[in-house]
């Protein structure tokens, strides 16, 4: 099984390593870019402009960490605010109760997850498509009203963590600064984790799981398992990235780190972008989550939803266009046109990769 | 518990089969959306919200009761529904399961931002509808408007039955859930079903709606907390079964309502963890096809 050669073929071509080079090099520069082009002044480093940049980081990242479960492997949660959640109070409690540095305490609320995971997913995953999803929202929704009940988690009204010094230890800063490159760096560990597993083994095994459930199993694949392993991967980075938030915001509260709504996002953003995708989340983050803040700023009030509005009627139109989000797009209408002339016979190959759910 | 008193006992029953008629009501036109097209509307729960709104608003501007709102809610939901269908689930259909599940998602968080932009996120309320007050049924005291909608309910999903099981309409629509090629052969125009059913199912919202708008709050989060419980009425009750629909709404308000009654902050969570264990054990749930 091992050295089966069907990862799609990518083509290893220079242009595409200049793409990420610039790439990689841009978000590494950007919080210093102050500039002028003609009338235009450019910067990044006012507080608002990081700000957008962590945010696209932060919401990236539980992007990817759900894709991992239901874009590769094909089990849709709509929970997985859960474990964002579980993060957040893991690290915040731990720091509030035992002054544990958040460091140690993301690590812990990661394992939290996975445990939350094994325990969510060992009866579930006798369910299969809506019974599944249902269940997960189900379960959110238990975690939530739980916290919301919970002396020591401060109930409804939340956890403020305390102001601590500036200190890498304490996973605080008054700058903006550091957090740009902790939330970079979040993103870049599950990114790393994703591209290893889409080329290992377990990456055939979710897809395969996703394809055709009894069909793989009749291979001798044990599903249980590997649906468990998807749902851990998927539940330890959403809880780093809820920890995350815990430490940038610095208040925690069932309606914000346990709320049905964010869930609804994380899926929102990563069918955008492309569900089951490499790139998928964090096309589909970069693109509607400053659009939904320049919406929000620009037309907003207070009360207004205009965010809302933008990324419901943008999701609806894109999956009557294209359910394969922006990456189908790229795949089946641009790919093809920048490589009409090397690549006429990766034509269907790509189609066929487009079309898979 | 210490306090234990019968009567109350037997009030919270009843109150709770009430309640549970509207929830099997919402659960119904679900599932019967969900049993033509295997298709989960995640946005019922902001349908229903916007339905209590059309009610709130025919009241505070032309000063229509909510009940005589029903029929122009039947119709006006009736036609969204056929709209929904033409204009948005049908290209749906075509694409991966997972695209027709976050297109009804992204429909759902439209609506709810679209009400909380034009009528702001304020609870509102009918202010004295033509029901109200309270009657004594049984030797206990229940809220007339709830009586009336609990009845109303009973009614409409009498009515839905009664045209699902005994119209050619109906049985054309059971025909098509059960197999839509043969449906097909046999003459049966399926996609004029499809659109009956989302006509059909909106409908119910429309009555619920309005029921529930002569004494409970409007406002644009309310859809979040019926919509939920309406999946999981119709996941407990077996997708795509109407009866289980009725009878799962009827469970969950029952384990709502007892259990806000001992542990008031865990109601909603006893529900979840009912239809969790309940699932569990009979995965295609209590009356699906399994």
């Amino acid at each position: 099984m091992a050295e089966v050669s069907a990862t799609p073929q990518r083509r290893s071509s220079a242009g595409r390593w200049i793409v990420y080079a610039i790439l990689g090099v841009f978000v590494l520069v950007y919080p210093f870019m102050r500039f002028q082009v003609g009338p235009l002044q450019v910067d990044f480093t006012f507080p608002y402009a990081r700000h957008l940049l962590i945010l696209i980081f932060l919401y990236a990242l539980t992007a990817q960490a759900w894709n991992i479960l239901a874009g590769y492997c094909g089990q849709v949660s709509f929970g997985h605010v859960a474990y964002f959640g579980i993060g957040a109070y893991t690290s915040s409690m731990l720091l509030m109760n035992f002054h544990l540095t958040p460091w140690i305490g993301m690590l812990a609320g990661g394992l939290a997850a996975i445990a939350l995971g094994l325990i969510v997913g060992l009866p579930t995953f006798r369910l299969t498509g809506h019974y599944f999803a249902i269940a997960t929202l189900a379960i959110a929704e238990t975690v939530q009203t739980i916290f919301m009940n919970w002396n020591a988690a401060g109930e409804a009204k939340g956890l403020w963590l305390p102001v601590m010094k500036d200190s890498l230890l304490n996973f605080q800063w008054k700058s903006k600064l550091p957090y740009y490159y902790v939330a970079l760096a979040l993103l870049c560990l599950v990114y790393l984790a994703t591209y290893g597993m889409e080329r290992s083994k377990l990456g055939f095994y979710f897809r395969a799981i996703r394809d055709d459930a009894v069909a793989t199993s009749s291979l001798g694949v044990d599903i249980l398992k590997y649906k468990l392993v998807a749902l851990s991967m998927s539940a330890f980075f959403s809880a780093l990235a809820g920890s995350f938030y815990a430490q940038y915001v610095l208040f925690i509260d069932p309606f914000s780190v346990l709320h049905l709504q964010h869930s609804v996002l994380v899926v929102l953003l990563a069918t955008f972008g492309g569900v089951g995708t490499y790139w998928g989340p964090i096309v589909g983050t970069a693109i509607l989550v400053p659009v939904s803040e320049f919406v929000r700023i620009r037309f907003g009030g207070t009360g207004g939803a205009e965010d809302l509005i933008v990324y419901g009627g943008l999701i609806v139109l894109m999956t009557l266009v294209e359910p394969a989000g922006i990456v189908g797009i790229y795949r089946q209408h641009i790919r093809p046109q920048l490589f009409a002339r090397k690549e006429m016979v990766d034509v269907h190959a790509m189609a066929g990769e487009a079309t898979e759910e | 518990m210490a306090f234990f008193q019968p009567e109350i006992f037997v009030q919270i029953l009843i109150s709770a089969t009430l309640v549970g008629l509207i929830y099997g009501v919402i659960a119904a036109g679900l599932s019967l959306i969900f049993g033509l097209m295997e298709i989960v509307n995640f946005a019922h729960g902001e349908i229903l919200m916007w339905a209590m709104y059309a009610t709130f608003w025919l009241f505070t501007l032309l000063s229509v009761d909510p009940l005589l709102s029903i029929p122009v809610n039947i119709v006006a939901l009736g036609i969204f529904g056929v709209l929904v269908y033409r204009g948005v689930i049908r290209r749906a259909l075509r694409g991966p399961m997972l695209a027709q599940m976050v297109i009804t998602f992204g429909l759902a968080t439209l609506l709810r931002g679209l009400a909380q932009k034009l009528f702001s996120p304020d609870f509102r309320i009918v202010p004295h509808p033509f029901v109200e007050g309270r009657v004594e049924l049984f030797g206990v005291a229940l809220g007339l408007p709830q009586v009336v909608a609990g009845f109303g309910a009973l009614i409409t999903f009498l009515l839905l039955w009664a045209f699902i099981t005994k119209t050619e309409t109906g049985l054309c629509l059971q025909a098509t859930a059960q197999d839509k090629q043969a449906a097909a052969l046999m003459g049966i125009d399926t996609e004029r079903m499809y659109a009956l059913g989302w006509a059909i199912g909106l409908a119910c919202l429309g009555v619920a709606g309005a029921l529930m708008a002569n004494y409970y709050y409007v406002f644009p989060m309310v859809g979040l907390l019926f919509g939920n419980i309406s999946y999981i009425a119709v996941a407990l009750g077996g997708f795509g079964s109407i009866p289980g629909a009725l009878v799962a709404g009827i469970i969950l308000s029952l384990v709502e309502h007892v259990a806000g009654w001992f542990v008031p902050p865990l109601k909603y969570a006893a529900v979840y963890m009912i239809y969790i264990v309940i699932v569990v054990l009979r995965p295609q749930g209590l009356f699906g096809r399994s």
